[in-house]
């Protein structure tokens, strides 16, 4: 697992934003069981509320499912769900930055659009 | 209902050149961790004492799922304090003094104080006197962790102790808090390290209570500021200054918002989120204007 808490965004969606970036490098597979509340708690030394409030918010959105006494695990269909979503908040959350940043250093939209293709290009 | 749990209530505590506690009154439900936070000479200890019935107030009162703590055997055996005072007699061993804690608190989990033990390799056929600072915290930390009191209150838990060893309690105290749901109250300078266990935080500062609030409501509202200073001062308009940061032309302002949210910034401005850390430095700081003047 590769937790890293690092950010100052609330601690719960970042335990959300870990699981999910999880799912997305299918480091979790679907169908697979995740750590439980009380494992990731202690590991990292984070209330276990603040874990399951994070795990709620996957749950509501469709990621993982708690299976009664046994844990929680991906739900069938979650990977594609999940990109689905990120493609809904690509724009907002990493377009619309990227703009304002290359704005600031007064990159031309022309300039901006080569550089992404280069980016493409030199992709392997 | 609302009885439950540990209600401290006007409670202030004069020293003959100093007010060490002001009318503080706060409250301890059952199953959380709460942070208690101030600086150096705050009044945290004096607050924890009272509670213990080590020290008395000198006004207030505080109660037990509604009935005086005051002499109250039966509710002082729910209530553990550890602290930096040494209670215990150099010359006994740590065994015999497992044995005392089982006298006053009915019983004790000797098997998991074992465990303990085990974890922070400390020998157990030691006497207390003959412990490093590191390992007398170390030991008493065994003793509060497997101790039956439902409302543990740990002051200055992990002074002395490596980062091996911190690491190793927060976890052990994460762990003893999902089996047992207890109370957790704790009283540290190292913030950043409690900062995720802790669900409700309170903060003292000369005497007073200035923060009764869940972290992650605490947390939404403290936001650094910055862009020059003109700009700043026009976006922070009507916003509870804290404090503010120069840098060159580079203008910080510390906010916290109440209830609020903080409005679109203009391009000119950046905004940040603080962490627990630093925004008790900021709640907490003595204002340097006035120090100035």
């Amino acid at each position: 697992m590769l937790f890293n808490f690092d950010s100052t965004d609330p601690i719960y969606t970042q335990v959300a934003e870990q699981v999910e970036a999880a799912i997305l490098t299918q480091t979790y597979h679907e169908g697979q069981q995740i750590p439980s509340t009380t494992e990731i708690s202690k590991y990292f030394h984070i209330n276990p509320a603040t874990v399951l409030k994070g795990f709620n918010l996957l749950v509501a959105k469709g990621l993982v499912e708690k299976k009664r006494g046994v844990g929680m695990f991906v739900s069938p269909g979650a990977y594609q769900r999940l990109i689905d979503h990120r493609r809904n908040e690509f724009y907002q959350l990493k377009i619309r930055p990227l703009i304002k940043e290359a704005q600031r250093l007064h990159f031309s939209e022309a300039a901006l659009l080569d550089l992404i293709k280069r980016g493409f290009e030199t992709n392997d | 209902m609302t009885n439950v749990g540990i209600q401290v209530k006007q409670i202030s505590k004069h020293y003959r050149h100093k007010d060490a506690l002001k009318g503080v009154s706060l409250n301890f439900a059952p199953g959380k961790i709460y942070g208690l936070l101030g600086r150096n000479g705050a009044g945290k200890s004096t607050l924890l004492n009272i509670i213990a019935n080590r020290i008395f107030p000198s006004s207030g009162d505080i109660t037990f799922d509604g009935v005086t703590l005051n002499n109250n055997d039966q509710a002082l055996g729910q209530c553990y304090l550890m602290s930096e005072v040494n209670l215990y007699p150099d010359g006994d061993r740590l065994e015999r003094l497992f044995k005392n804690t089982e006298l006053f608190y009915g019983s004790f989990d000797y098997d998991y104080a074992h465990r303990l033990a085990r974890k922070f390799e400390l020998d157990l056929h030691q006497k207390f006197g003959k412990l490093s600072t590191g390992y007398r915290s170390i030991f008493k930390l065994i003793v509060a962790l497997a101790s039956p009191a439902r409302y543990v209150f740990f002051d200055e838990p992990v002074l002395g102790l490596d980062a091996n060893h911190r690491e190793l309690f927060y976890r052990e105290l994460v762990d003893n808090y999902a089996k047992t749901n207890r109370t957790f109250v704790i009283s540290t300078h190292l913030i950043e390290e409690i900062a995720a266990m802790v669900e409700h935080v309170f903060i003292i500062k000369s005497g007073e209570l200035i923060v009764d609030d869940e972290v992650e409501h605490l947390l939404s509202q403290g936001y650094l500021i910055t862009g020059t200073k003109a700009d700043v001062q026009v976006y922070c308009q009507g916003m509870k200054v804290l404090g503010h940061e120069n840098l060159g032309s580079l203008y910080g302002c510390y906010v916290l918002l109440g209830d609020d949210t903080l409005p679109t910034p203009p391009a000119n401005i950046t905004t940040e989120r603080l962490d627990l850390q630093r925004l008790f430095v900021q709640l907490t700081n003595i204002d340097e204007e006035e120090l100035d003047a």
